[in-house]
């Protein structure tokens, strides 16, 4: 009598459902390759169609419109103008952006009381995050350009930029002004310094590099940023690099987008390697980020 | 707005405090902080000024109902519905390829994978989400859709397609990684609850997990869907630029976000009617994304669960 | 191996008294009478391990069916690990590794033709922190019918099952409301509800009132007993007094996974052969 498998009854129901549990984690395997894949074959589609292209020549020289310029042997163009209007461009944007998202947090975290404003700035600050980048396009455009009169120039766009990741930039030191503990605040204010000392020589040594790693993410978001600097007038035939706060700039993502709109198949080449030249400074401003994040992480 | 003022403070002795120079600096910060409202304020107060201009020439009625979006062109026409069209269409497309993949990875994440893959492959997938738009666009004309004109070889250089697929695979990590964090919020008391009653992992994870974690998946489902109605380059580049409400995805489309792009590259001057319909799509597009925004923020407020 | 047959729990076992303090006579005729009907669940040289530590050192036990089995012992003395092995939930943590015989009606249930889902559906589990779905109290009770696949009256065994589980009269009203409004005692007893709702053999308590006040406690120290007349019974307990109350046999776990003494409930706390049980029992140690 003791035999028998006291487990026999509902195995075949056990079976039927385990079938189903192996097609369902197949599906969900699948699915987590589809997202993998794609970036795969994004990062090979870039670098196949850039191969070749991305020369010297292409870093130092200003754009053509012939294509034969960008060829080996060409007299030579490329996305010179661009690159250093980026640079220019995120510099300034990391001028503005540390002064108002560090200033922004500390006076969240640090000096206001739980009241309804602080909430509506918290709120306000959340709902910003979500607002297309397009918009602040319009807000540079009528505000930076227009109203200001500042014209389609390096520093409207890099204002512009400045608003579009500010919230980013305030949430992320938020969280590491967040992660300096009490004790520390304690110790300092428990020795008479006052709380602009304490700030100034406690807690923001102490956040750092969280503020750091943050805004530098945050930044590299904004360099491949196309939309707010398209409405802001960035320009595509720019020869030269800008030579000041108030000239007229280009930037990588605006060129991408003027030779990959280009009907000519052959500057989908030069598209793509413009491509190369962008993501190879978001990689780099990403590894410094990581970099930094792993060296001071409290927590390693 | 002077910054050397607090420098000051502390050179001297710390016993001689001015009570004003701290209020001061807390000003300063606050000044900083308040930067973000002027920045909403700022947004709604173009976008609306714009638009007012706007429809002092164009009747709302004619924008909200016609179907025809021609402003700069004549015969003029001024329907947005072609342009609304276009998103919904985009967002509809990349929400059908982003929800499922998203979802059934964020699933296999959270209950299936091994915790070293785990930690391996989401950060991959959030490379998605970093690259920029304007890649993807790329992406869409030299790989998909000579992928998709392979299958349809009459599918023309812009199509909605493209445009639906590249910014699905944009999203996808915002659904995979927020509803992940979703369910591996999920206690595993409950499943071990479930487990003991006699169910299959199959069963714990659909019909314990995915419903307990389900407000902060529907909250992602959002979010994603709200960035990809606001989402400009990829879809310029990848779906055209010519407005139109066609259910054929291989037909080229025009969003209301690349309608403002090709404003912003063409030469249209301040004060014409092309430049003031500006600011009213962009006040329809600040809508629809606000409101999934605040949405998103009320699903997750409402349905959060509270595990002890 | 069920000397009552096919039939439904419905034969109660013999009568235990309220009263905890029986006399040893009693003890023995009940002990007597467990040797006569074969236990439900028989442990033979049982180990445990997790990676290199072993949890559990060659466990001896049958437990009688229809009984009251308390497993008490110092935290960290095995006893829930032990709970865990009979229903596999340890198979659930990666490094868990069972050697030795665990018999369910005579059959291993450690052998490879067992399968763990339907080891549970016999085996039903409470925890030791109430854990109620995020769903109504309905669906809640109603889970393991729909994950079994039972072919009853799912409304009639909902309103069963809470019933037995003493919960009935207070959520007769509410049973479309969420699980997670009880009060913790209700949400106990609910989750006790939802494990004999599928109607096991053997119900498995992992101190199931630890983390409730002494009012909610009480009323599930009731419930376990009354539960006894139609399950087997087998509940970690940290509480010695909880232990003498409501069981009918004890297991004492003493320090490193070692099962000391194992025996009827009176004699473990009267007169214990051990002198470790006695100085755990009297709170000289633990």
């Amino acid at each position: 009598m003791s035999t028998g498998n006291p487990f026999a009854e509902g195995t075949e129901d056990i079976a039927r459902k385990r079938l189903i549990g192996r097609a369902f984690v197949a599906i969900c395997f699948a699915s987590t390759l589809v997202g993998i894949v794609a970036l795969v074959a994004l990062i090979a589609d870039v670098l196949v169609e850039s191969w070749g292209w991305v020369t010297w020549e292409f870093l130092t020289y200003p754009p053509s419109q012939v294509i034969e310029n960008f060829l080996p042997g060409g007299r030579g163009a490329g996305i010179y103008p661009a690159l250093v209007g980026s640079i220019f461009l995120i510099a300034l944007t990391a001028v503005f952006t540390v002064f108002l998202g560090v200033g922004a947090a500390v006076y969240l975290e640090e000096y206001a009381s739980e009241n309804r404003l602080t909430s509506f700035i918290e709120a306000n600050i959340a709902n910003l995050a979500g607002v297309p980048s397009i918009v602040y396009g319009l807000l540079g455009l009528a505000i930076f350009v227009r109203s200001v009169q500042l014209g389609s120039s390096l520093i409207a766009g890099a204002l512009t930029l400045t608003l579009l990741i500010l919230p980013i930039v305030i949430v992320s030191t938020q969280e590491a002004l967040r992660s300096v503990p009490d004790s520390q605040r304690q110790a300092a204010y428990g020795v008479g310094a006052t709380q602009w000392q304490v700030i100034r020589d406690v807690v923001l040594p102490r956040a750092l590099p969280g503020i750091m790693t943050g805004t530098i993410l945050s930044l590299s978001r904004a360099i491949g940023e196309t939309a707010p600097i398209l409405m802001v007038g960035a320009a595509t035939s720019l020869f030269v690099a800008p030579d000041g706060l108030t000239a007229p700039f280009s930037a990588m993502p605006m060129m991408i987008f003027e030779w990959a709109s280009r009907p000519d198949p052959e500057f989908q080449h030069v598209a793509a390697a413009g491509i190369v030249v962008l993501l190879t400074i978001l990689l780099l401003m990403n590894a410094v980020a990581i970099l930094i994040r792993n060296r001071y992480d409290p927590r390693s | 707005m002077s910054d050397d003022d607090p420098m000051n403070i502390t050179a001297g002795s710390s016993g001689s405090i001015d009570d004003r120079k701290n209020a001061a600096i807390r000003y300063v910060f606050f000044s900083c902080a308040f930067v973000t409202v002027l920045t909403t304020l700022g947004i709604i107060l173009v976008l609306v000024q714009g638009s007012i201009e706007f429809f002092q020439h164009v009747s709302i009625v004619e924008y909200l109902t016609e179907t025809e979006w021609s402003p700069v062109i004549s015969p003029h026409s001024y329907g947005v519905l072609p342009l609304v069209w276009g998103t919904l269409v985009i967002t509809i497309g990349s929400a059908l390829i982003a929800i499922p993949v998203g979802t059934a990875t964020a699933i296999y994440l959270s209950e299936y994978a091994d915790p070293q893959v785990r930690k391996t492959v989401k950060p991959t997938l959030e490379i998605l989400a970093g690259i920029p738009t304007i890649v993807y666009g790329f992406f869409a004309l030299s790989f998909i859709t000579p992928l998709i004109q392979r299958f349809y070889p009459e599918t023309g250089t812009f199509n909605a397609a493209a445009g639906a697929i590249v910014v699905g695979i944009m999203i996808i990590p915002m659904v995979s990684s927020l509803s992940e964090d979703a369910m591996s919020a999920v206690p595993d008391d409950l499943r071990n609850a479930a487990y003991g009653l006699g169910a299959t992992k199959f069963e714990v994870s659909t019909s314990v997990v995915v419903p307990a974690s389900l407000s902060g998946v529907i909250a992602s489902y959002i979010l994603a869907l709200s960035r990809a109605i606001g989402e400009t380059m990829a879809v310029t580049l990848a779906a055209g630029m010519h407005p139109q409400i066609t259910v054929d995805p291989l037909e080229p489309i025009q969003t209301m976000t690349a309608y403002m792009v090709q404003i912003g590259i063409s030469d249209v001057s301040v004060g014409s009617i092309g430049y003031q319909s500006l600011f009213a799509v962009g006040l329809t597009l600040f809508v629809m994304t606000l409101s999934m925004n605040l949405l998103s923020l009320w699903i997750k407020s409402r349905y959060r669960e509270e595990y002890q | 191996m069920n000397t009552n047959g096919g039939g439904p729990r419905t034969v109660s076992k013999p009568k235990v008294s309220d009263d905890e303090t029986s006399s040893a006579v009693a003890g023995d005729e009940r002990r007597s009478g467990s040797r006569v009907v074969d236990p439900v669940i028989e442990s033979r040289d049982l180990d445990v391990y997790y990676g290199d530590d072993q949890a559990l050192h060659g466990i001896d036990m049958d437990i009688p069916e229809r009984q009251v089995t308390a497993l008490i012992g110092p935290s960290g003395c095995g006893k829930s690990t032990f709970l865990r092995s009979i229903n596999r939930m340890n198979d659930l943590i990666d490094i868990a590794r069972v050697e030795g015989d665990l018999r369910f009606h005579g059959k291993n249930v450690y052998d490879d033709d067992v399968d763990p889902v339907a080891l549970r559906r016999k085996i039903g589990m409470v925890f030791q922190k109430p854990n109620p779905f995020p769903k109504s109290i309905y669906d809640n009770v109603a889970y393991g019918l729909r994950v079994q696949g039972k072919d009853v009256d799912v409304d009639e065994q909902v309103h069963t099952a809470l019933e037995r589980a003493a919960l009935l009269d207070e959520v007769e009203d509410q049973l479309d409301s969420s699980g997670l409004d009880l009060s913790g005692g209700q949400q106990q007893r609910l989750c006790i509800a939802r494990a004999i709702a599928p109607d096991p053999e053997v119900i498995l308590m992992d101190e199931p009132a630890s983390a409730l006040d002494p009012v909610a406690t009480s009323k599930i120290e009731d419930l376990v007993e009354e539960l006894a007349e139609s399950y087997t019974v087998v509940i970690v307990t940290h509480n010695m007094q909880q232990a003498a109350r409501i069981s009918d046999k004890t297991a004492v776990f003493l320090t490193g996974g070692h099962l000391v003494e194992f025996d009827d409930t009176n004699k473990i706390f009267e007169n214990p052969e051990s002198d470790r049980v006695e100085d755990y029992i009297t709170g000289k140690f633990g």
